[in-house]
């Protein structure tokens, strides 16, 4: 029991990550297809900041604490401040894709689009 | 404090299914960007303040009205298309 | 395939994987234990080898900064991409709507606007010392700028976000995260090399090239969500005009 309450954020990742993959796996509309992939996305967040979490640690900012005080890993959290926002253009480009998709097919649903199989 | 923050991991593993679970696009631009907040409030919880500033702006304002204005724009078109071919 | 056995399929690959993460999770440090060393080097030494105060702003704009630079052109082609894929020129005549907001909503508007166009240039400007840097500053200010459309018509709107001066910026602030990376070259000192001067910790002209690389980051990303938006909302909003 008290391993799993140790393991529980990091379960909660691969969870976060199952339910994306779930939710591509079962769409039936393109737009959902691409939500879920955000989701899927959004699981790195929550393995990257558990690992690098410290009980009683301090956000890694010395404006107004001196330099010594124990805090939580700042590398992981610079991983995930550039992937945030590089993430929403991308996820932008993949809409993009999908209006074009939508105006060349007409249908969203990735079963129909027969123009993929050539 | 820890309570809370299992209670926040606990409330992002349930609505990541929620978000997925819906079908109808419109209610899961309106669920991710409960997701999105949510995520901003769990980084804060985490001690990451520059992270969560960024994820307040992308997640819960930015990506939900590309993806609302996407869906506009489909829906105009197909309004355009169905005009063209009453007019033939 | 039809959706049954795609399920199956699914349900059993979600299974193996649950099993192998679940045991992969199992030996890593518990949670809250953190470990690794590097985490506590980067926070005990940038305050004095770089000195910024904001730990992550230095991680991002100079230790990392080379992984940084890739991802500013993840941005950049990505935005590129949507421009290509969704404007089209032929289609963006005679707009003619007229903004009819009740005058609360405008004031409201504008007021809000004012104030989060100085807190996204605070953001921007203020990285190396407190939470926030270019990334942050640049998309608060850019969602900002929808407060426009609301408030105004999308006349307003369009004449401020498709100047060719926004796109402009944009690659402005791209070459100019390249060209500081190059300036170094100038001391024959490695791409990205902190050259500038790193002043006094807790100055807002302090940690050298860290802040001018989070200004040049916060052009960059204003520019491409102000181009994006204007992007998306184009043709909905031109087409319902000639319509009535």
């Amino acid at each position: 029991m008290n391993q799993i309450v140790h393991i529980f954020p990091y379960l909660v990742a691969g969870w976060v990550f199952l339910c994306g993959l779930y939710g591509i796996a079962t769409s039936r509309h393109l737009v959902h297809t691409v939500i879920s992939l955000a989701v899927v996305q959004t699981s790195t967040y929550v393995l990257l900041l558990n690992i690098g979490f410290r009980t009683g640690g301090a956000a890694p900012v010395f404006a107004d604490i001196s330099p010594g005080i124990t805090t939580v890993d700042p590398i992981v959290q610079a991983l995930m401040l550039t992937d945030v926002v590089v993430e929403a253009t991308v996820m932008a480009l993949l809409l993009a894709m999908v209006v074009k998709a939508y105006e060349k097919a007409g249908t969203l649903s990735p079963d129909d689009l027969r123009l993929m199989r050539g | 404090m820890i309570v809370f923050r299992y209670l926040i991991l606990l409330l992002v593993g349930i609505t990541a299914l929620g978000v997925v679970r819906t079908r109808d696009t419109t209610c899961q631009v309106l669920a991710l960007s409960f997701y999105g907040l949510l995520l901003a409030v769990m980084f804060f919880v985490f001690q990451a303040p520059d992270v969560a500033l960024s994820q307040i702006a992308v997640g819960a304002v930015a990506l939900p009205l590309m993806v609302m204005l996407a869906l506009a724009r489909m829906k105009h078109s197909s309004e355009q298309q169905k005009k063209k071919q009453e007019a033939k | 395939m039809n959706g049954a056995w795609r399920m199956r399929i699914f349900f059993l690959a979600a299974a193996g994987f649950a099993c192998l993460y679940f045991l992969a999770v199992r030996n890593l440090p518990p949670w809250g234990h953190y470990r690794g060393p590097y985490g506590d080097v980067m926070a005990t030494s940038s305050v004095f080898q770089r000195h910024t105060t904001d730990v992550v702003n230095a991680i991002d704009y100079d230790y990392r900064g080379f992984d940084t630079l890739g991802e500013e052109f993840i941005l950049f082609t990505s935005v590129l991409g949507v421009m290509l894929l969704l404007r089209d020129p032929e289609k963006n005549k005679g707009i003619s709507r007229s903004g009819n907001m009740g005058q609360a909503t405008r004031f409201g508007a504008a007021g809000s606007y004012a104030a989060l166009l100085v807190f996204g240039l605070y953001m921007t400007t203020h990285g190396q010392l407190t939470p926030g840097g270019g990334f942050q500053g640049g998309v608060i200010l850019a969602t900002a700028s929808m407060l426009i459309y609301i408030a105004e018509d999308f006349r307003v709107f369009k004449r401020i976000t498709s100047h060719p001066i926004v796109e402009a910026l944009d690659a402005l602030g791209a070459a100019g995260y390249a060209a500081i990376g190059l300036s170094a070259f100038l001391f024959s000192a490695p791409f990205l090399t902190n050259w500038m001067p790193l002043g006094k910790t807790g100055d807002v002209f302090s940690s050298g090239t860290i802040a001018a690389i989070s200004a040049c980051v916060g052009l960059e990303v204003t520019a491409a969500f102000l181009m994006l938006g204007y992007t998306y909302l184009e043709e909905i909003v031109s087409e319902t005009g000639e319509g009535g």
